[in-house]
């Protein structure tokens, strides 16, 4: 779980970055997602690690979220959870449902159209293509409003996730876990609401075109 | 103080069991919560009723005996006390306490408040001791030097009473931290080091027998507990856990 996870956070902030020099330059963010899209070691080594990860990781969720259910089968009463813990530590799996819901149709938006063009029609390589896909897809509202409000739920699940799993991973000490909560709360902050800003760039400036 | 007091009283491990109602009247601030109990089992008592069962032995916050869910928090609203050591005066005239007993799969309830407590003595059973041959001359363990800093962190791992309070103010109902405290007080010191990976995957194997859920570090155990057993030893038993299972046969 936590090594998905931490495999996932790093996937997260090569994404950011990626997406990130689309709002500073068109051909530069052609040329990278060229690079990601065509070179053999990212699209058939990397890929499907990332695939497997993000499977595993919401599978393992899920199989946790139920095993952890079945271990109180009688509820309480009264049961103040919000006593002893924060909001996004005890609502992971609801957090997580909004990402996958997400991913879903981030997946028919982007990978399956993506695949479909390099790898079933064949067509050929144009490296000039990303950036006009990439703001036309922003030209949509409601895609828009479902992106940020999903990217506020992914910073609820780092919020807590990021400090959890160096936790799980028995990384816990006087000496760097303060460090390592603040970075988490930067992160769980900064990364949602950079992609947020870059899909409420391309909407606002695509429709100046 | 006037109160009134919502509680679950089952009469066996059959019995479905159910919240009731009793009003408490004369209460003192400087009563102990359990001595407000006694005082509604002695009116119960008179009225020809059955008394409430609840679990309790040293009054002093040592014995990890006393339990209680009361108003949604293991041991109540305050912090590093047992239930025992909880005053009255933490409530308010009027005021409506719910109390319940723990909940959880691996802590079946005997009666009313009473819980079986069993799975955390099986844990400790699977590994929570050091094997030292006790006939003829025992050693006397000063004579293996520890460093100050270790033996105060096995010392406050050691001093987890067993109550359950984490097990029961967890969402998950994990029993993480009471281990960790147990697996950490032997895996500090030296004499511990020699069954330490063993012991840590026993018991971890064992927590998981008996039903208890895991562990995804919401830290509430950690607030409830009452005496403060850090989240540290749960990332230590991590650790001891992956190294046990990456270098273990
Ligand atoms: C596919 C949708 C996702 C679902 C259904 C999901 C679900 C979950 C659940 C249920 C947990 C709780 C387990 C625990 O607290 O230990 C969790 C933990 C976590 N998730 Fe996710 N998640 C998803 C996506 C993500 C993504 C995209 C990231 C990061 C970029 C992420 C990062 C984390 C982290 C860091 C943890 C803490 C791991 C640990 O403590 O061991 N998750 N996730
Ligand atoms: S860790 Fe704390 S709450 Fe858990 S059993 Fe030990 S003393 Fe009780
Ligand atoms: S009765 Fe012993 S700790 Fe409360």
């Amino acid at each position: 779980m936590a090594l998905s996870a931490l495999f996932l956070l790093i996937f997260l902030l090569q994404h950011f970055s990626i997406n990130l020099i689309s709002v500073f330059s068109a051909d530069a963010f052609n040329e990278v997602s060229h690079f990601m899209g065509t070179n053999p070691l990212v699209q058939f080594v990397m890929q499907p690690i990332l695939m497997f990860a993000v499977v595993f990781h919401f599978v393992m969720g899920f199989v946790l979220e139920i095993q952890n259910k079945k271990a109180r089968p009688q509820k309480y009463a009264y049961y103040k959870g919000s006593a002893n813990a924060s909001w996004m530590s005890r609502n992971m799996a609801i957090s997580g449902l909004f990402i996958l819901g997400f991913l879903a149709i981030h997946m028919w938006d982007f990978w399956f159209p993506e695949m479909q063009y390099k790898y079933i029609a064949m067509n050929p390589e144009d490296p000039t293509r990303y950036f006009g896909e990439l703001q036309h897809k922003f030209g949509d509202v409601w895609r828009v409003l479902v992106y940020c409000i999903t990217f506020v739920f992914l910073g609820l699940h780092l919020m807590h996730g990021f400090q959890s799993a160096f936790q799980s991973m028995g990384a816990n000490g006087s000496r760097f876990t303060p460090t390592i909560k603040t970075i988490g709360k930067w992160y769980a902050i900064v990364i949602p609401a950079g992609f947020i800003f870059i899909a409420l760039f391309h909407a606002l400036n695509g429709a100046n075109h | 103080m006037n109160l009134t007091l919502k509680i679950w009283r089952q009469k066996n491990k059959q019995d479905k069991g159910r919240m009731e109602t009793y009003p408490v009247s004369n209460i003192s601030g400087d009563m102990s919560f359990l001595e407000m109990l006694d005082v509604l089992n002695e009116q119960l008592i008179n009225d020809g009723k059955e008394p409430v069962a609840f679990d309790h032995d040293c009054r002093e916050g040592i014995c990890g005996m006393c339990s209680l869910f009361i108003n949604g928090e293991a041991h109540g609203p305050g912090r590093e006390i047992t239930t025992c050591q909880l005053h009255m005066r933490s409530f308010k005239d009027g005021d409506t306490i719910h109390i319940e007993p723990w909940r959880a799969a691996a802590f079946p309830v005997v009666k009313d408040l009473v819980t079986d407590r069993s799975a955390l003595d099986r844990i400790m059973n699977a590994g929570g001791f050091v094997s030292v041959n006790t006939s003829g001359n025992t050693i006397d363990a000063n004579t293996i030097p520890v460093p100050k800093a270790d033996a105060d962190k096995a010392f406050d791992a050691a001093t987890c009473i067993g109550c359950g309070a984490c097990v029961a103010t967890c969402k998950n109902a994990s029993a993480m931290l009471f281990t960790s405290a147990k697996v950490s007080q032997l895996a500090l010191l030296p004499q511990g080091k020699v069954e330490a990976h063993d012991r840590v995957l026993n018991m971890v194997h064992q927590m998981d027998l008996e039903g208890f859920g895991n562990c995804t570090n919401t830290g509430a155990c950690e607030v409830e507990c009452p005496k403060g057993i850090s989240l540290e030893n749960i990332a230590r038993m991590n650790r001891e856990y992956l190294s046990a299972s990456v270098t273990g046969e």
